[in-house]
């Protein structure tokens, strides 16, 4: 057995269904401390029953572990240590902003009151404030001063930014990289909008119907996939190359590339690092016709 | 590989421990037993302000109706007076009966919306998410919600209704004085701290322990139900009761539900109508005690409570 550092969250074989419904077919996913998990997949794809099991909020089948513990059998304990925004809209409406501290102080062992005003001293939220006199972006940046002043090891994150204008977004990502990510911590977050998590993570999951499709770290996806802008000219000599994926843009054709000779790719065209957004079409793109193909 | 992830798993959780042991004087078992308890009650009244709001209101508006009817209390003092003691009794006694009687039922009507929509307004509203996300176990969070019309609401409706005696007590003496009378009559007649007495007594043991699987009842149904939960909480039991009168002609479920609400054979009288309850309070209180009726009651609460708890534990927000 090799020594590998303590994984925050180790599934096997994870199942679930809702009546006919499969929303988790087997999943087997490890994620090390310290790292910056995206979990990128379709709308039912199983992301939310997903990150519900690691917190403890659905039973399931199979094994699980987060931080050493069952979440189902211990989510109470497990929340010590665990933080998470499930979206915008949970926080409860009648509640006053003070209250809100007090309460999570009062009950949480590792919330630290002070860092969290500090937090929102830096916001236009007044402690007198109830929530549902807040805006949207306003709460959000009230549950993450909250959560960001909890001393925890996981933070899970369910399309946290959903709803919110562009400067809300950039700021939530901001804030939570420069005052709260350490190595010591790790954040699991689901998301569609990937291109403003492009640059935050350390590496990339993609689920589709139940399963992990995809599961890469970033200096992986770097080294391994690349684009290449061809004109029609040469689309041919491309192809000959297999790509993984090929999209039409003005004036030519962009094909994707998983472990191409960076070289020989130069000759063709333009190369880069192709955006999340664009590997996830590719990989969905494939997965899909190897279902259907599987299916026929 | 195992000694050393235990190790690795062990070391950071005894540092962060010990911090705390270092910042709360109270040990971590104690503190993690009692603090999320004590906090979850203050949400509760955060969040149903109603709870002490309604019969604050009530108390008012019997303040404020008592105002008006003092004055014609120097006539209607002079009448009674003439009286037989035994009428004089009752017609002292009766406005402060009538106030704990109107903050009793208040007590009631508070506690059965509160208990339907305990475990079902945080459902509804997605705000179960966020508690859930907080190191609050479903069983703390449920007693804390049980323990408002268990223990919170009879107090606070002992309080009320005390202050607002002593101010109705306070009110007539003033009136009574101003118009020459002698108060000999009003205080004698009114036993007040024997009255209070037995409010508690009544308050706790009979709308607090007794009403307790009702409580219960209507909590696990809020635990339940999608929507509707008042209907919900009133079907099932008229389906048993129709049932049971179809299939044996008898009706024992309603009669048990009836024994229920009015206290039970245990029932104990309502102060004002025994003089010589001052004596029995005691006697009373062990009959109480030992009555089968009280902890079958209480047995059938805890199953429902177990059962909201389960609940709870598995549904997210609706």
């Amino acid at each position: 057995m090799t020594f590998q550092p303590m994984a925050c969250i180790e599934a096997r074989g994870l199942h679930k269904t809702f009546g006919t419904i499969i929303a988790l077919d087997g999943v087997n996913l490890r994620v090390e401390e310290g790292r910056i998990l995206g979990l990128i997949g379709p709308n039912g794809a199983g992301k939310t029953t997903a990150l519900n099991a690691i917190l403890g909020l659905t039973p399931y089948q199979g094994e699980l572990r987060v931080l050493g513990r069952d979440p189902w059998m211990e989510r109470d304990l497990l929340m010590r240590d665990v933080s998470f925004i499930a979206d915008v809209a949970v926080l409860p409406r009648w509640i006053m902003v003070s209250q809100l501290l007090d309460y999570v102080a009062g009950v949480h062992p590792r919330f630290d009151r002070a860092k969290a005003e500090g937090f929102l001293a830096k916001t236009t939220i007044r402690l007198t404030s109830r929530v549902r006199e807040l805006s949207k972006g306003m709460v959000t940046q009230l549950h993450l001063a909250v959560v960001m002043a909890i001393d925890a090891r996981l933070l899970v994150l369910d399309e946290p930014t959903l709803g919110l204008d562009i400067l809300y977004r950039k700021q939530f990502y901001d804030s939570l990289l420069n005052d709260y990510f350490d190595r010591n911590r790790t954040i699991v977050v689901a998301t569609h909008q990937v291109e403003e998590v492009q640059h935050v993570l350390t590496d990339l999951m993609f689920i589709d119907r139940g399963r992990i499709v995809f599961d890469r770290s970033m200096e992986e996806v770097e080294s391994r996939y690349l684009e290449v802008m061809v004109r029609p000219e040469q689309v041919a000599a491309a192809r000959a190359l297999k790509p993984m994926h090929e999209r039409q843009v003005i004036g030519g054709s962009v094909l994707l590339f998983d472990g191409a000779d960076r070289q020989r790719l130069t000759a063709l065209g333009e190369v880069r690092t192709p955006s999340i957004a664009d590997l996830f079409v590719a990989v969905m793109g494939n997965h899909a016709s190897v279902t259907q193909g599987a299916a026929r | 590989m195992n000694t050393m992830n235990t190790q690795s798993n062990a070391m950071p959780e005894s540092s962060r421990d010990s911090q705390i042991d270092e910042s709360q004087v109270v040990t971590p078992a104690v503190l993690s037993a009692t603090r999320p308890m004590y906090w979850s009650v203050r949400r509760e009244l955060w969040e149903n302000r109603s709870i002490y709001i309604a019969p604050l209101a009530v108390a008012a508006l019997i303040l404020f109706g008592f105002m008006i009817s003092t004055i014609h209390l120097p006539g209607k003092m002079r009448a009674a007076l003439a009286s037989h003691p035994l009428h004089q009794q009752e017609f002292i006694e009766q406005p402060y009966n009538f106030a704990a009687l109107l903050l009793m039922a208040t007590y009631l009507i508070v506690a059965v919306f509160y208990c339907l929509d305990a475990l079902h307004g945080e459902r509804r509203d997605r705000s179960i998410l966020f508690w859930k996300s907080l190191p609050v176990s479903d069983l703390t969070t449920v007693l804390s919600k049980a323990s408002i019309p268990l223990v919170v609401l009879p107090l606070l409706t002992f309080a009320v209704t005390v202050v607002t005696q002593w101010i109705m007590l306070l009110l007539s003496s003033a009136v009574l004085l101003g118009s020459g009378l002698s108060l000999g009559t009003l205080w004698t007649h009114l036993p007040l701290f024997r009255m209070s007495l037995m409010l508690l007594y009544h308050l706790l043991a009979m709308h607090g322990l007794y009403y307790a699987p009702i409580y219960g009842w209507l909590l696990l149904v809020s635990a339940w139900a999608r929507r509707a939960a008042f209907l919900w909480a009133g079907l099932p039991l008229l389906a048993i009761g129709v049932v049971e009168k179809i299939a044996f002609n008898t009706s024992h479920f309603a009669a048990m539900l009836q024994s229920r609400f009015s206290g039970g054979p245990e029932a104990i009288a309502y102060p004002a109508q025994s003089s010589v309850m001052q004596e029995m309070t005691l006697l009373t209180l062990g009959k109480f005690l030992i009555s089968p009726g009280l902890w079958i009651g209480l047995a059938v609460f805890a199953a429902f409570l177990a059962a909201a708890v389960r609940l709870r534990r598995y549904q997210g927000p609706i």
